[in-house]
């Protein structure tokens, strides 16, 4: 218990921290890395609590994924990040308020679930403890929220044809590589043999 | 060795030294392997190309690597000047660790694995996912055109081909119907016919023409993942010049070498043990059976890790956007028809089992 409440601080430290430094890097692509840091502690949480299937899935889409595509744009961005920062003193009062907002939120959840702690205690899981992760998240994701999983489904898949809608271009005149007519090419269709004579050349 | 050391210092302390020497057994057959696996491909190489290759430090050259790796540590560390710094020493140190930390759950036999966890395919797919930061970090920090170039290659190709590699997995274990990696090589006890791969067994044969063209997928998709020829554009030496390692020398590139070819190596152990039924002998009666597990599986390896050096030196190099049609217009269709044919199939007869 003790080795699990110390590994709970120094993971939430590092998260927290880390999180702190992706605002504050001056250099964009390091922000990016701190971001990365911080998701991956996350996970450590995620495994801290016995969610270990929500943990390798945080590292596969978000680290593996994600955070791979982020830096692939970061890296090729050519903006100087300490100009855009100019701005800080103008923006920071609305800044502030989001950031109390959200702070308020935390706080309204974190002490109504202290407050009904005991009621949820009381009650029985869903699942049975015995189940592994993965059985137990598909048992109620495929059933009781079936609806919300095929909705978030749709939103993705019109997400994803707005982006490919956005960014395709027909171009004219673009010579494209057809596979299936390359390797169907046969010799005679490809090789001719030309008698020249001396000197004279194909002209 | 971990009750023998139970018994002696007791159930904790007993627990993690016996979790520590495991690990270090395991780091150093790896090592050795390693050292041996880069000459066999270098042998292979040769002998394709009608040479001879390293035959000069000790018999055969068997002592080559041994030479090389004295010869990478010795030379001078130089960083350069624009680099940055702490990113460009962290980018080998992370290939290494994180090529290291996935045969924590690789079953070399039966109860052989350091972590036998529940979400052992998982953790090996996320690990493997990371392989691309010590690339993409590599590439940028040595603030260099070509290294940024191959950095640039290598995430686009990694990520891609990850996609296909993640649907075949899964045509696995909807078989099998655990993430665990022991129970996926149980499930293929009893002989060469049983391996996911070549299933002769009725009714499951009428899953072997799915299931063997997702072996020969998921064997090209490796070589894409690693980097290897004829996927090898991140480093592509004749227009890239080194891609992501131009900067690096001495013990920094030999750590990005090692942590390479480990991951090919892990490549060629998740092949066996997702299609080729890992430490399980291919005929299941006494001559065979009496060779210990952990023989067939390092056996297997080696076999598939043969296929990878036989594609290096016959295969000319792809080029970028063949790759990419390759991985986004011929794999990733054909694995995600594969896994509707594989579910289909369990959801009708409710599995092989």
């Amino acid at each position: 218990m003790i080795l699990q409440a110390i590994a709970f601080w120094i993971l939430a430290g590092v998260a927290v921290s880390a999180a702190f430094m992706v605002v504050a890097a001056r250099n964009p692509v390091r922000s990016v890395m701190w971001l990365i840091l911080t998701f991956f502690t996350t996970a450590g949480l995620f495994v801290l609590i016995g969610a270990e299937f929500l943990a390798m899935l945080l590292v596969v889409v978000y680290v593996g994924a994600v955070a791979v595509l982020f830096l692939f744009v970061v890296m090729m961005l050519d903006v100087d990040f300490v100009e855009l920062k100019q701005g800080f003193l103008q923006y920071m009062p609305v800044g502030a308020l989001i950031a109390l907002i959200m702070l308020a939120e935390m706080a309204f959840v974190g002490a109504s679930w202290a407050a009904s702690r005991g009621e949820a205690a009381a009650q029985p899981p869903a699942i049975p403890v015995s189940a592994s992760n993965i059985e137990a998240i598909g048992a109620v994701l495929y059933t009781e929220y079936v609806y919300f999983f095929q909705a978030a489904g749709m939103v993705l898949l019109v997400a994803m044809i707005g982006a490919i809608v956005l960014t395709l271009r027909h171009r004219e005149g673009v010579k494209r590589q057809d596979i299936g007519k390359q390797v169907g090419r046969k010799r005679d269709e490809a090789v001719e043999l030309v008698d020249i004579e001396q000197g004279e050349g194909i002209g | 060795m971990y009750g023998f050391f139970e018994n002696m210092m007791g159930p904790h302390w007993g627990h993690f030294t016996a979790s520590v020497l495991h690990v270090l057994i395991i780091m150093i057959a790896l090592l050795l392997s390693l050292a041996y696996l880069l000459l066999a491909d270098r042998k292979i190489w040769a002998a394709v190309q009608m040479r001879k290759g390293p035959n000069v430090v000790g018999p055969f050259g068997l002592l080559q690597s041994f030479a090389d790796f004295f010869k990478f540590v010795f030379k001078e560390i130089v960083i350069p000047a624009g680099a940055d710094r702490p990113l460009f020493i962290l980018a080998p140190f992370l290939t290494f660790v994180l090529a290291f930390i996935s045969w924590a759950v690789i079953p070399a036999g039966p109860g052989l694995a350091v972590s036998d966890i529940n979400v052992g395919i998982l953790y090996l797919f996320a690990i493997s996912s990371l392989g691309v930061y010590g690339i993409i970090i590599g590439g940028w920090a040595s603030n260099s055109k070509y290294p940024f170039l191959g950095a640039l290659r290598s995430a686009a190709q990694m990520v891609s081909y990850e996609v296909s590699i993640g649907f075949i997995i899964i045509t696995v274990l909807l078989l099998v119907g655990s993430l665990n990696l022991s129970d996926i090589v149980e499930a293929q006890a009893g002989g060469i016919w049983h391996w996911h791969a070549f299933m002769l067994t009725w009714p499951n044969i009428v899953l072997l023409p799915v299931l063997f063209p997702m072996l020969v997928i998921f064997f090209v998709s490796a070589l894409a993942e690693t980097n290897r020829p004829p996927f090898d554009l991140p480093e592509a030496e004749s227009e890239l010049v080194a891609g992501y390692q131009v900067e690096y020398s001495s013990t920094p590139y030999l750590l990005f070498m090692i942590g390479e070819y480990l991951n090919i190596v892990l490549m060629s152990a998740m092949t066996v043990i997702l299609f080729l039924g890992g430490w399980h002998s291919p005929l299941p009666f006494p001559p065979f059976e009496w060779i210990p597990p952990v023989f067939w599986f390092a056996l297997k390896i080696v076999l598939v890790f043969f296929m990878f050096a036989m594609v290096k030196a016959m295969v000319p190099r792809y080029r970028y956007d063949q790759l990419m049609r390759l991985g986004w217009k011929v794999f990733l269709p054909t694995s995600l028809v594969a896994v509707v044919l594989v579910g289909g199939y369990v959801a009708l007869t409710g599995g092989p089992a």
